[in-house]
């Protein structure tokens, strides 16, 4: 018998390069790598070139000077002698507030309407429709204008609310007064601070009222702690339901659990309300809020609402009716069908388009620019670049801003994704 | 037998009862009504509720309407002519606004002479569009389709007309390139084929043109893109970026399905890039920035800058959408490619992306239409869109404090386009289906 010996290897040829698949792929990344290579390096010796017939150069020293320039809302104390990078953080947090409160609101509108959007009433569902439509359709920064105008152009000036007769009064009982400059809202402070003389300036025949930072903190680490303490209980409660199949009545402690504590520490801190009232030509006290934090805030929930609610809408229509038929033939009761078995799955649908929602809407806050709000891209990526001239270096930052913020949302959807997929073989 | 019934049960009919029509409450409107509307207490409070919302809207907003004063050449105006009739400025919409400066708000500081221009180009735009989005049209519109460009962009910024037609003969030297080139060999035939026009484009296409424009100098008065605004420019950006967007789009989403690492990772890393930062960001970046990264001495169009940078921008979006449809798609479908012996570009072109684009068409749509609605953004570099526009008008001496009329139109019109949008892509979705008929 004679040995099978190999065929013999053909010789490498460079023609193989380009039409063998086996080696195309790597002829193909190399040519472009090369050009992504020259591109990039293209751009970047001109930009160097540019700065240099400039006469600039590139620093983020800026960051630590003085920045000049006020706010006029802060989430954290600031003046304009501190510096632009403290400028870009208070700005940052505006941004994450009025992302924040937005995407509250809008989730609230988004599943309020998607369900009634599926409602067999015909009105609300037309109602509804016309809603999601009519905003999906308009452009955002149109919202955002207009509502900034109708807050300006068309509410009472403060002094509308003095004299005998006033021409225009506060709303919900006398605790909010809606004007062209803002809204003033009762804010919560306390007489009993653990700060002690951080009091702001009382007014007079005002109680000494603080702020009170560290008080919110306690007040939030006490809540955060009840929190994890009723889930003690309600897990406590489903052991107790696994192994003797009844579970045991734990509501009434849940709620103690809520309310009390925090109300201790509340009571103990003297926790008031601090109305808004009028003082010269506006009011004082209270909090402000800014025509442009509330047009920003309006329009974006609504805005952002309409897309949630198509989201909801089609996640709850994802779900098989079979599912919910087969919980009623199990004999659970509708309100458990829904927490068991048509959340879960509708949740899946749900949940990533959502989050790219709220990535869309904190984008969004960006149009901050139409009404003034001071957030990152006016402090930061406004002012700062115009009175230092870093364009390059305050565009990186704060797309770097950005970027990272939807990194983050992007790597927590991923996690959500990898935990509630659907396991298949 | 009748009788032992009779001894237990008092009364037996032994005759049938005469057909009575239903009862009024279970036919027609009334059971309509009450199935629909009124079907227990939570329903009826949300009707009411929701009857009462509309009953607000239109009784607050109807009369404004009938009530509105279009003759009128400034708000103080307005406000006499309506305080005539008894009624205060809130009792009626002063719609004079619009017929007073409508052609602001729909052609910018375009000519007045050359309104035709941007209607007729928008007109070719849709001839042009025709064969793409129904099948019925007649075939041979595609040949308009492929001219639509040239014309739109000679009537929009005018100037020789030579310009346009050159560029035209630049694609027809790749077509024959092509043609004779592949003979010889197929990589020789592809490169010139994008090669040659370049080359033609850089350096033959200006001299050209300028010798034929100084033989005949036939041409539409030149518009500078700075005249462009109000809804001209936003459709003109709109429409070229929509454009544009789609192919980059399918391509950087192949890209990042593709199996050549540094290929998909370059794509990947554009694309996150891109979607992770606002759109505003990369407006101010085309308009502060660009320079930085040119060649010293390039200065090119504003208006350019922001096409470049909107279609970018739509681009990582529609690559997302498209890579959805990709992932979509079972891998049989890929595997039956290969297993035909496709290459990667047939086997894409015939089976994979035709499936994949069906699945992606409402994504993709609705990107079009956030493109859209993204185009007003621009005002915040200083080009005039229609709610620039609409600030320029309020900040003005005779219409300063109005904005209700302004919003309204430019909401209205905005929702033409962008619901119409939306229609043809359910169209589309429902034409596409191939499953459950």
């Amino acid at each position: 018998m004679s040995t099978l010996t190999d065929p013999p290897k053909p010789k490498f040829r460079l023609s193989q390069l380009i039409y063998d698949t086996r080696y195309r792929s790597i002829t193909i990344q190399f040519v472009a790598l090369i050009l992504i290579v020259l591109g990039l390096g293209w751009l970047a010796t001109n930009t160097v070139t540019n700065l240099k017939a400039l006469g600039k150069d590139f620093d983020f020293g800026f960051l630590s000077s003085a920045a000049g320039y006020d706010i006029n809302q802060m989430l954290i104390p600031y003046d304009n002698q501190m510096s632009h990078g403290r400028a870009a953080l208070v700005g940052i947090l505006n941004t994450l507030l009025v992302a924040f409160l937005g995407c509250i609101t809008a989730t609230v509108i988004g599943v309020i309407v998607g369900v009634l959007r599926l409602s067999k009433n015909w009105v609300v569902s037309r109602l509804m429709s016309v809603y999601v439509e009519g905003f999906r359709n308009v452009p955002l920064l149109l919202w955002i204008i207009l509502i900034f105008a109708i807050m300006t152009e068309s509410m009472p000036q403060p002094r509308d609310f003095r004299g005998e007769v006033p021409e225009a009064s506060m709303i919900l009982g006398d605790h909010v007064a809606v004007t062209n400059r803002g809204i003033w809202i009762p804010r919560l402070g306390f007489t009993n601070s653990l700060s002690g003389n951080e009091a702001v300036v009382p007014a007079e025949g005002v109680p000494a009222v603080s702020q009170g930072g560290i008080d919110w903190a306690v007040l939030g680490i006490v809540l955060l702690l009840s929190i994890f303490a009723i889930r003690f209980v309600r897990n406590r409660a489903s052991r107790i339901q696994e192994a003797t199949g009844v579970r045991p009545t734990t509501w009434y402690q849940q709620i103690l659990l809520l309310i009390v504590p925090t109300g201790i520490v509340a009571l103990f801190l003297g926790m008031t309300v601090v109305e808004p009232f009028l003082k010269g030509f506006n009011f004082t006290e209270g909090t402000h809020l800014r025509n442009s934090l509330i047009a920003l805030w309006i329009a974006l929930s609504l805005y952002t609402g309409a897309f949630i609610a198509e989201i909801v809408r089609s996640g709850i229509l994802a779900v098989s009716k079979g599912q919910s038929e087969a919980a009623f033939a199990l004999g659970l009761r509708p309100n458990r069908t829904m927490n068991l078995v048509i959340l879960p799955q509708a949740m899946r649908v749900i949940v990533p388009p959502l989050i790219s929602q709220y990535l869309n809407l904190t984008k969004n806050s960006s149009l901050a620019i139409a009404v003034g709000y001071m957030d990152v891209r006016a402090t930061l990526g406004g002012i700062t670049i115009n009175q230092t001239g870093r364009e390059l270096e305050g565009m990186l930052l704060l797309g770097g801003f950005y970027l990272l913020l939807s990194l983050i949302i992007s790597s927590v959807m991923n996690y959500y994704n990898n935990r509630t997929q659907l396991r298949e073989r | 037998m009748s009788d032992t019934h009779a001894q237990t049960v008092a009364y037996v009919r032994d005759t049938m009862i005469a057909e009575t029509a239903p009862p009024t409450t279970e036919v027609g409107v009334i059971k309509w009504l009450r199935e629909n509307l009124f079907s227990g207490w939570m329903n009826t409070i949300l009707t009411l509720a929701s009857l009462y919302v509309i009953y607000w809207v239109v009784s607050g907003v109807g009369p404004m309407f009938t009530n509105s004063i279009w003759n009128a050449g400034s708000l103080s105006e307005c406000r006499e002519i309506l305080a005539l009739e008894g009624l205060t400025s809130h009792d009626g919409f002063c719609f004079g606004v619009l017929k007073d400066r409508w052609q602001q708000l729909i052609f910018g500081f375009y000519p007045n002479d050359a309104y035709w221009r941007p209607v007729l180009a928008l007109l070719v735009f849709f001839v042009g569009l025709t064969p793409v989005l129904f099948d019925s049209a007649p075939r041979k519109l595609f040949l308009a389709t492929a001219a639509a460009p040239f014309i739109m962009f000679m009537l929009l910024w005018g100037g020789s007309i030579w310009l346009p037609i050159v560029v035209g003969l630049g694609i027809v030297v790749g077509y024959v390139a092509l043609t004779y080139l592949s003979p010889i060999n197929g990589l020789v035939g592809t490169l010139g084929a994008i090669i040659l026009p370049i080359l033609f484009w850089l350096y033959l296409a200006g001299p050209i043109a300028g010798a034929l424009t100084s033989i005949a100098p036939i041409g539409l008065e030149y518009v500078p893109s700075k005249d462009f605004g109000g809804f001209t420019l936003s459709v003109v950006i709109g429409i070229v970026a929509i454009i544009l967007s789609l192919p980059l789009g399918i391509l950087l989403a192949l890209g990042r399905q593709s199996d050549l690492p540094i290929i998909k990772y370059s794509a990947v890393t554009f694309i996150e890039v891109i979607r992770g930062v606002p759109l505003i960001v990369w407006l101010f970046t085309a308009s502060l920035l660009l320079n930085y990264f040119l060649p010293p001495g390039t200065n090119f169009d504003l208006m350019l800058r922001v096409i470049i940078m909107v279609t970018l921008f739509s681009a990582a979006y529609i690559a997302e959408v498209v890579r959805g449809g990709l992932a979509a798609l079972p891998k049989g479908q890929y595997e039956g490619g290969d297993s035909l012996g496709l290459n990667y570009w047939q086997s894409m072109q015939l089976i994979i992306l035709p499936q994949a684009l069906k699945i992606s068409i409402p994504g993709i749509v609705n990107t079009f239409i956030g493109l859209f609605k993204d185009t007003t953004l621009v005002l915040f570099i200083g080009l005039y869109d229609p709610i620039g526009l609409a600030g320029a008008i309020r900040a003005s001496t005779d219409w300063n404090g109005i904005y209700w009329e302004l919003f309204i139109f430019i909401g209205v019109m905005f929702f033409i386009f962008c619901f119409s949008m939306g229609r043809y892509s359910l169209y589309l979705e429902k034409k596409l289906q191939r499953e459950h008929r």
